[in-house]
């Protein structure tokens, strides 16, 4: 007791630190306009070097004369023409090639004899670049709208395949023993456990899909179109309009935005539960 | 409705689970199984519930299930097994959904399951909204809207803190007082089985073998009594005898592995 006693007098005698804050784990937490500031001032900075002559506009028009450009693409109606035409292409490719991707893609995940087969073939056909199968795509449907949505749909196909299964793959086993121990019919489990089970990989696949389409209209309206955002930027290019160009480009990215947001929404009403 | 495991032997490839079990659970009756780590204790209780084919041997039901019965075997499980994307509600509701019931019908079953359970004001939660102990109360109320007539309850507190545990078995001791309904009861903890269960069947080492059948020597409401105390930690102890150097030997083997 005493000893003990005599050790805390002792400790008090002496002088007190602080013990050192050594962080809390790595959490990068992103700012809501700090993104929005930084493309801000990227365009200022590339605007006043336009303005300022340091840049030839030929090889890097400034942001006004991108802006100029996309304006008179509207009241000319050739944005809309060109537009119109990319997204029928995509939209249909898009659906196209999500139906079959979800359809085999759920086979697979609860099928043994689907899973043996496809997994095969998705494992064969997926790493071959798409647009190379355009011009046997041409051969086989004509040189019409087909070829290029089924070009869409098969770069959409296998991406939206590879992850619905991976999806069904990672639904808990334990929801789904518990659904049997149930009694609860198969029918009933696929919709009401493995459907909203695997719908967090789905949708994260449909951003990869929507990328894939942009990606593939673009090559495939570049090969053989002669409407479509592709085709317009193509034509841009040759002319070395490269205002126009870049218009193409800044409406693509608005579009892969736009894309990018619709998703999110998808994703807040769908996955309010995690 | 009794539920008999008769001879049941199981093996995963050339690893040996459980070796010839046979007991019987009557009507009413709580039966808990204990024993080493590994000794195939959760498998048995999978093998009982059908969501496992035994090697040889079946488990079988003697007897009528009572009328109003809409799944007699009913699992609640250690991990709850909640779908997170359904409210309390919802789970609940969930094995009601492919009956012959009406939507009304269905509505006062998971009201009264909720009711017993203490769920009302949270019908509406998400289940990663609730702590432990609530998300198996709503396992344990979704069991209950089946009007089982035995739950198979697999370490049901395990994942639980211990005041948790506590309370829930309060409630098991509740639900299961009217003898109305019959329970097998794995565990690892041999208080909770001493409190709960008629009679507790002890496990060998894998492949696991009925070493004893252990009888509790008085009522379940008698042992929240203080004067019960004693004799419950004695039948503990007696049980921790007949499994101790089994469940050394179980874990110097899981270190191994």
């Amino acid at each position: 007791m005493l000893d003990r006693a005599a050790a805390e007098t002792s400790a008090k005698d002496e002088t007190t630190r602080r013990v050192r804050f050594r962080g809390a784990g790595f959490v990068p937490a992103s700012s809501r306009f700090g993104g929005w500031i930084a493309l801000a001032l990227v365009i200022a900075v590339w605007q006043a070097a336009g303005s300022a002559g340091l840049v030839n506009p030929l090889f890097l028009p400034a942001p006004s004369a991108i802006a100029r450009a996309i304006y008179e693409l509207a009241i000319s109606g050739a944005l809309w023409q060109h537009l119109s035409a990319s997204l029928l292409r995509i939209g249909v490719g898009w659906l196209l090639g999500t139906a079959a991707g979800v359809a085999v893609g759920f086979a697979i995940g609860l099928s043994r004899l689907a899973r043996s087969v496809g997994i095969t073939f998705i494992s064969a056909l997926f790493p071959i670049p798409k647009i190379a199968l355009l011009p046997l795509l041409i051969l086989w449907l004509g040189i019409g709208e087909e070829p290029k949505i089924a070009t869409i749909a098969l770069g959409v196909f296998f991406s939206t395949a590879i992850s619905v299964y991976s999806g069904v793959d990672a639904v808990p086993r334990n929801l789904i023993r518990m659904a049997q121990s149930f009694n609860v019919p198969f029918a009933t489990i696929v919709r009401k456990v493995i459907w909203p089970g695997a719908l967090p990989s789905i949708l994260a696949g449909f951003r990869i899909t929507a990328s894939v389409a942009l990606l593939l209209v673009v090559s495939a309206e570049m090969i053989g179109a002669q409407y479509g955002i592709g085709a317009f930027v193509l034509q841009a290019g040759n002319l070395m309009q490269t205002d126009q160009l870049l218009a193409g480009v800044v409406i693509l990215s608005v579009f892969g935005l736009a894309v990018g947001k619709v998703i999110n929404l998808l994703e807040t009403k769908l996955l309010h539960w995690r | 409705m009794d539920l008999i495991a008769n001879h049941i032997t199981h093996r995963f490839g050339d690893l040996a689970v459980l070796d010839d079990v046979s007991f019987t659970v009557g009507a009413g009756e709580v039966v808990a199984i204990v024993g080493p780590s590994g000794c195939g204790k959760s498998t048995l209780l999978s093998i009982l519930g059908g969501l496992l084919q035994p090697t040889s041997g079946a488990p079988e039901l003697r007897g009528a299930p009572p009328a109003d019965s809409l799944n007699p075997l009913t699992f609640v499980f250690q991990d709850f097994a909640l779908l997170p994307w359904a409210t309390v509600e919802e789970n609940v509701e969930f094995p009601l959904l492919h009956t012959h019931l009406s939507s009304a019908e269905r509505r006062a079953l998971v009201d009264d399951a909720l009711r017993r359970t203490g769920l009302t004001d949270f019908r509406k939660t998400y289940p990663k909204q609730l702590s432990g102990g609530m998300r198996q109360r709503v396992g344990i109320s979704r069991a209950l809207a089946v009007k089982p007539a035995i739950l198979l309850m697999d370490e049901p507190l395990s994942a639980l803190d211990s005041q948790t545990r506590e309370l829930l078995m309060e409630d098991f001791v509740r639900l299961l007082a009217d003898g109305g309904m019959g329970a097998v009861y794995v565990t690892h903890n041999l208080e909770e089985a001493a409190r709960l269960a008629d009679r507790i069947v002890v496990l060998s080492r894998r492949p696991g073998r009925i070493r004893e059948v252990v009888t509790v020597p008085m009522t379940r409401a008698a042992r929240g009594e203080t004067s019960a105390r004693e004799k419950l930690l004695a039948l503990q102890n007696q049980i921790w005898s007949l499994i101790r150097n089994e469940a050394i030997d179980a874990e110097r083997e899981v270190q191994h592995a």
